[in-house]
């Protein structure tokens, strides 16, 4: 029992409801108004909406520029996955189950971007480019998107590999597999629905990220350096179209992402917060 | 029951990675802050302590970095209002739909960021949609002007956007409050109040740690807000250091400032970390 199921609804509990609503209003208000406005014919604002149309979304099946940063997007979220996942497994087993000296400086800076304001990631990355001679492009961005989302690849492969019962691995290596084949065939699978979270996770907030983009941009733009270089000329519907559009592919892949979640019992979202802080 | 060879080959290649791609571009920030332009617009390597100068003695720099501060503190506190009773709600009220509701805190935090913050836009602007409610519910007969551009729409748009950050460390550490404590207290004639201050929030205090500490750094560090809402009186100190790496060019000045962003960033880090240590202990 809980402090209240227990209790008839008092004012305290009735407050709170209240609240609770009101935070969701909060939460939710900016993203129908965004999803409504993306149908009104006269532009974006002016209340009421009128002339519904399915215009801009004709307009925005037209532009190119934004479909070629749509591209550019998949295909940096889709290289910066990689990168996470074949450098944070290894970093989640190796805090797991390796002792090395530096390992807790290791730890924090791995996990360092979790937390930074990305405009300290961006502006570092972008000095090491300057130094080194690299030129900016989509290659860059890539390279601050995995670096950055280590971090999570890190901590839900972590959490995962709290839950794994070593005796398998041991059985395996008893029984003559190398290393390499129990990796690929004992730890893999076992954390396989860590991997497809963490994956997803990393994915979606690569499709989403800006401060770090922002100073690692060449010449091809990402769909949201797209969206911010228009914000500045001036808005149209048609952002707010593209933004309901990415909204939905969203919540397809937060659909997909918990109902993994919900199988692997693995812990909430929260325990990459909870992460840093041990 | 690990190989030497199978630890060497889980460590070392995540480690040369962190090594060049954060820790590398870390000490080259370092390196930077303590170098300067010429007069022909290249970085000379001579190393000085005139960015930091310029940093304590111009007013423009600390007086912005304390504005920033101020914003963040606004942010951290409202994103706590609406988060600690939010996550207390569900963890002890909200019963069988707890998980829905947990799903409708998240998803709005996989909705991009510049799109939420742009959304803002269009609602607060003089031809926005409240502006123009007002009016057609004769409510004002011209539109508040004070509603964009101004340090209270970066407010606005940032505790919206980190309200959910605040809000999920809390509610994790209300979940690991085992409800016998909960139950001894009421057994034992507490009233809901005094369990509520002598029980959960002690308890749920590393959680609000936490909560605060994200709420205020990625407010502190923020510079898309400002510039798409801020105006000239919203503007924030990576405002400031986006310029100093773009038109101004002046990447070492940029550097040092942006050292002292990430020393007081780690600074509190490290003060919630000791924070929460003690208070676990107790």
């Amino acid at each position: 029992m809980s402090a209240s199921s227990s209790d008839s609804p008092t004012k305290g509990s009735r407050w709170l409801t209240v609240h609770a609503l009101a935070v969701f209003a909060f939460l939710y208000l900016p993203i129908a108004i965004l999803i409504l406005y993306s149908f009104n014919g006269p532009g974006v604002g002016g209340f009421p909406p009128r002339d519904l149309t399915l215009n801009w979304y004709r307009v925005l099946f037209n532009d190119g520029p934004i479909w070629d940063s749509v591209f550019n997007s998949l295909l940096v979220a889709f290289a910066a996955m990689l990168i996470a996942l074949v450098f944070g497994i290894p970093a989640a087993l190796a805090l797991d189950r390796a002792e090395f000296p530096g390992k807790a400086l290791f730890r924090r800076l791995v996990l360092l971007p979790l937390i930074l304001p990305g405009i300290i990631t961006g502006l570092s990355l972008l000095m090491l480019f300057r130094v080194a001679d690299v030129k900016l492009s989509l290659f860059t961005i890539v390279l601050g998107h995995g670096t950055a989302l280590i971090s999570v690849a890190t901590t839900e492969v972590f959490a995962g590999l709290q839950k794994l019962n070593r005796a398998q691995e041991e059985a395996s290596l008893d029984l003559g597999a190398t290393y390499w084949q129990t990796f690929w065939r004992v730890t893999v699978p076992n954390l396989k629905l860590s991997i497809i979270g963490a994956a997803l996770l990393i994915f979606t907030l690569s499709m989403d990220e800006i401060a770090v983009s922002f100073f690692l941009i060449g010449r091809d733009n990402t769909l949201p350096l797209e969206i911010w270089g228009r914000l500045r000329r001036g808005i149209t519907p048609e952002i707010n179209a593209v933004s309901t559009i990415i909204f939905m592919f969203s919540l397809i892949a937060i659909t997909v992402w918990y109902r993994l979640r919900t199988r692997a019992e693995t812990p909430e979202i929260g325990a990459e917060f909870e992460e840093t802080y041990q | 029951m690990f190989s030497r060879a199978y630890r060497a080959a889980i460590t070392v290649p995540p480690l040369v990675w962190v090594a060049v791609f954060l820790l590398v571009p870390y000490l080259l920030m370092f390196c930077y802050s303590f170098w300067s332009v010429s007069e022909s617009g290249t970085i000379v390597r001579n190393w000085n302590l005139d960015n930091y100068h310029e940093l304590l003695t111009k007013s423009v720099y600390w007086q912005t970095l304390l504005r920033s501060m101020w914003i963040a503190v606004r942010v951290m506190l409202f994103s706590l209002l609406l988060g600690y009773p939010l996550a207390y709600f569900l963890s002890f009220h909200a019963g069988k739909r707890k998980d829905l509701y947990y799903q409708l805190v998240i998803i709005p935090l996989w909705v991009s960021y510049l799109v939420r913050a742009y959304a803002w836009k269009t609602i607060l602007g003089t031809d926005g949609v409240l502006n123009t409610l007002l009016q057609y519910v004769h409510l004002t007969s011209h539109p508040l002007d004070f509603l964009l551009y101004s340090p209270f729409a970066v407010v606005l748009t940032l505790t919206h956007i980190y309200t959910p950050f605040a809000f999920l460390p809390i509610y994790a550490s209300l979940e690991h409050i085992p409800r016998n404590l909960v139950e001894a207290s009421h057994d034992l004639g507490g009233t809901p109040a005094q369990t509520f201050w002598r029980v959960i929030v002690p308890l749920s205090v590393p959680g609000v740690l936490a909560g605060a500490t994200f709420a205020f750094v990625l407010s502190l560090g923020d510079f898309l807000a400002p510039l798409l809402l801020g105006g000239p009186s919203g503007i924030m100190i990576s405002n400031i250091v986006v310029s100093l790496f773009g038109a101004a060019y002046n990447w070492p000045l940029g550097a040092a400032i942006s050292l002292c962003m990430l020393a007081l960033v780690l600074g509190l880090i490290f003060f919630s970390e000791r924070l929460e240590k003690k208070w676990s202990f107790r």
